[in-house]
């Protein structure tokens, strides 16, 4: 509302400025600028085609190769086999197959161009307002870090929410973020790379129309594709009937070998349905009866023919990214891909009341995020920096946080975390936390995740004002060293951040 | 122009003061439902009652959309046997639904939400994640935060 006040007052003004030079050209230059569609700015790895009207995984190779593999196989069926046993059969055979061929492309179009099931990633005030509720839930109780768990029961079962670093949003139940699609997807089954994309709540049920048609469809052309040669070497010979129709050999040894694939996937699919389960879900064991006595699928109907109803015919739940939907330009959007400083610094801005003692907060993390940055950037390129800077005599931050000694172990660097480890941070070279995120996350973006995740630790650093103000000079002192030192290496606005908040540290 | 921009100034739309999001309750499972707990922050613009009354109506109406039921069953299978291009030309009864629940929260905005500085946002435009509520600078009381 604010910018979009602004906004008109601008214009005013400039609709005044307009009257007095003679450019009237600019004002419907200026209205004219094309809206983009929200697929444009979407955030996941996913690509899109037909103005957003499909949406696929990243890595589309295999599914070519299925496409091909189906179109191949059937066609040689359809024009080798087929008039042969139409005439000596019945041409219904052609026609059955025809219909099975029709489902299976189908299925499969439908399976791999429509959106799984994606979850929005989180608008910039949500984020905020979750790591503002976080914050007091872990803020007075000392430096206890937090979990980014929450814990629900559902129908008696103790379920664990899971917090999404990338997409900032506590993750429904049965909810899974792909790492190879980058997104967060409802009643995450698997990624399929035979179909090229997630398989989820919104596609599953045309995931299994495709794989049961498919078995059907395989078993149909191997059996008929034998029938065919049978019938032929009862004519002409075996042999001959092979040399009369060489295309029959290929399509039964590829579908001798799709059959067991196939037909296995099927079943077990089967399974997971009339249980209410999705892969993920089997293959942890996560409702096993191993784990407890006590334990069961909360989410199972009761019987196997409710769970497959519910599966295959319940209603359709809408896309809820909005694909072809236009960016409203007047609402502040986060730029894709979010990594914490955006973020943080969008946070920052909300609160307008900032005390000295949250100043120099701010200052120490922008600091802190700006010196483990850099680390970790060069990490992959120059692991000697790490060692080289203790030579020169400048202090790395970690290193630094130990030379303060008592003062700032106040700040609570020395606490656990589970995925984070803020040991790692203080005592460590920042180093450490690049494999911890990269395994605990199992994101493929291991750059932007410690920065994310650094992020996320700063917050937690709840220290007592006295703790803090002690660390604020020797901070200042050695990190002003530092920034010198970093100064040349690059114009990031993470830079920039980091000389602000040494200014507000000198300061305070 | 100096007059021009004042009264464009009291035209202006009040400043957003902060936003309250409503969380998901998955205590039932995965179906779409929001926590009924009246959020602190509303406590000196709304009534506990009207809150918690807007909130469980939209929880009806989402149950309603994921309801499985003879009809949700049978609009499954045709829209099987016609392999999905049924939905080329009707609308799902989710979308109904849905639709339902826009001019049900456009109503709530205009009857009981606009009038005390209030803006309910529609779930969906959040991927269902949150039910926002926009709360305005309440400028004639004249102190705002």
């Amino acid at each position: 509302m604010h910018l979009g006040v602004s906004e008109s007052m601008r214009e005013c003004e400039y609709s005044q400025i307009s009257t007095r030079s003679s450019t009237p050209m600019e004002t419907p230059y200026k209205k004219k600028t094309p809206k983009k569609r929200k697929w444009e700015a979407f955030p996941g790895r996913n690509k899109f085609y037909c103005d957003g009207r499909i949406m696929m995984a990243k890595q589309t190779g295999v599914f070519y190769l299925t496409l091909v593999l189906i179109l191949v196989t059937c066609g040689l069926f359809f024009t080798f086999d087929c008039p042969y046993l139409a005439q000596h059969l019945t041409p219904i055979i052609p026609v059955i197959g025809g219909v099975l061929f029709l489902f299976v492309l189908g299925t499969l179009l439908r399976t791999s161009f429509s959106d799984p099931g994606v979850l929005p990633r989180a608008t910039s005030d949500e984020a905020a307002d979750l790591e503002r509720q976080i914050d007091v839930a872990n803020g007075s109780t000392g430096y206890r870090p937090p979990p980014r768990t929450k814990e629900v029961v559902i129908n008696g079962q103790t379920v664990k929410l899971k917090y999404c670093f990338t997409c900032k949003i506590f993750r429904p139940p049965r909810a899974s973020h792909c790492s190879l699609c980058d997104n967060c997807v409802e009643r995450f089954d698997h990624h399929c790379p035979w179909v090229g994309n997630c398989v989820g709540r919104r596609n599953y049920r045309f995931f299994y129309m495709f794989i049961l048609s498919l078995s059907f469809l395989t078993i149909f052309i191997f059996a008929f594709v034998i029938t065919h040669i049978i019938l032929r070497s009862h004519r002409n010979g075996f042999l001959s009937a092979l040399k009369d129709s060489p295309a029959s050999v290929l399509e039964v040894v590829v579908c001798f070998f799709s059959v067991w694939s196939i037909v296995g996937l099927s079943g077990f699919h089967t399974y997971l349905i009339s249980s209410n389960q999705t892969t993920n879900e089997d293959i942890k064991g996560s409702w096993s009866s191993k784990r407890g006595k006590d334990n069961y699928n909360p989410y199972s109907h009761g019987n196997i023919f409710t769970n497959c109803c519910a599966a295959l015919c319940g209603p359709l739940p809408p896309s809820l990214i909005d694909r072809r939907g236009f960016v409203q330009s007047d609402t502040p959007q986060l730029a894709p891909p979010t990594n914490g400083i955006t973020m943080y610094g969008a946070t920052q801005s909300q609160q307008s009341h900032m005390c000295d003692q949250d100043q120099c907060i701010q200052s120490t993390k922008f600091v802190l995020q700006a010196a483990a940055t850099p680390l970790l950037q060069q990490q992959s390129s120059e692991p000697v920096i790490l060692t080289a800077s203790p030579e020169n005599g400048v202090p790395l931050p970690g290193r630094t946080s130990l030379t303060l000694g008592g003062p700032c172990t106040s700040l609570p660097l020395g606490q656990p975390t589970p995925p984070t480890s803020t040991p790692s941070l203080s005592c460590h070279e920042a180093t450490d936390m690049l494999p911890i995120h990269g395994h605990a996350h199992n994101h493929s973006h291991p750059l932007q995740e410690p920065v994310a995740h650094h992020h996320f630790l700063t917050p937690e650093e709840v220290p007592s004002p006295p703790g803090m103000l002690h660390c604020g000079s020797p901070l200042g002192h050695s990190h002003t060293v530092q920034a010198g030192f970093y100064n040349p290496a690059s114009q990031d606005s993470l830079h920039e951040d980091s000389v602000r908040g040494l200014v507000k540290l000198s300061s305070v | 122009f100096l007059v021009q921009t004042h009264s464009l100034q009291d035209l202006q739309q009040p400043a957003v003061s902060s936003k309250v999001f409503v969380q998901r309750d998955y205590s039932s499972g995965t179906i779409c439902r929001f926590q009924t707990k009246f959020p602190s922050e509303l406590e000196s613009r709304l009534d506990k009652q009207q809150f918690e009354e807007t909130i469980q109506t939209l929880n009806n109406l989402y149950a309603e959309a994921e309801k499985l039921g003879g009809k949700s069953y049978l609009e499954g299978c045709l829209a099987c046997l016609t392999a999905y291009t049924i939905f080329l030309c009707m609308e799902t009864h989710y979308e109904k639904v849905l639709k339902k629940i826009a001019r049900y929260i456009k109503d709530q905005n205009e009857k009981i939400y606009a009038p005390r500085g209030l803006l309910l946002t529609d779930p969906i435009e959040r991927g269902l994640r949150v039910v926002e509520v926009t709360i305005f600078e309440d400028r004639s009381i004249g102190s705002g935060r």
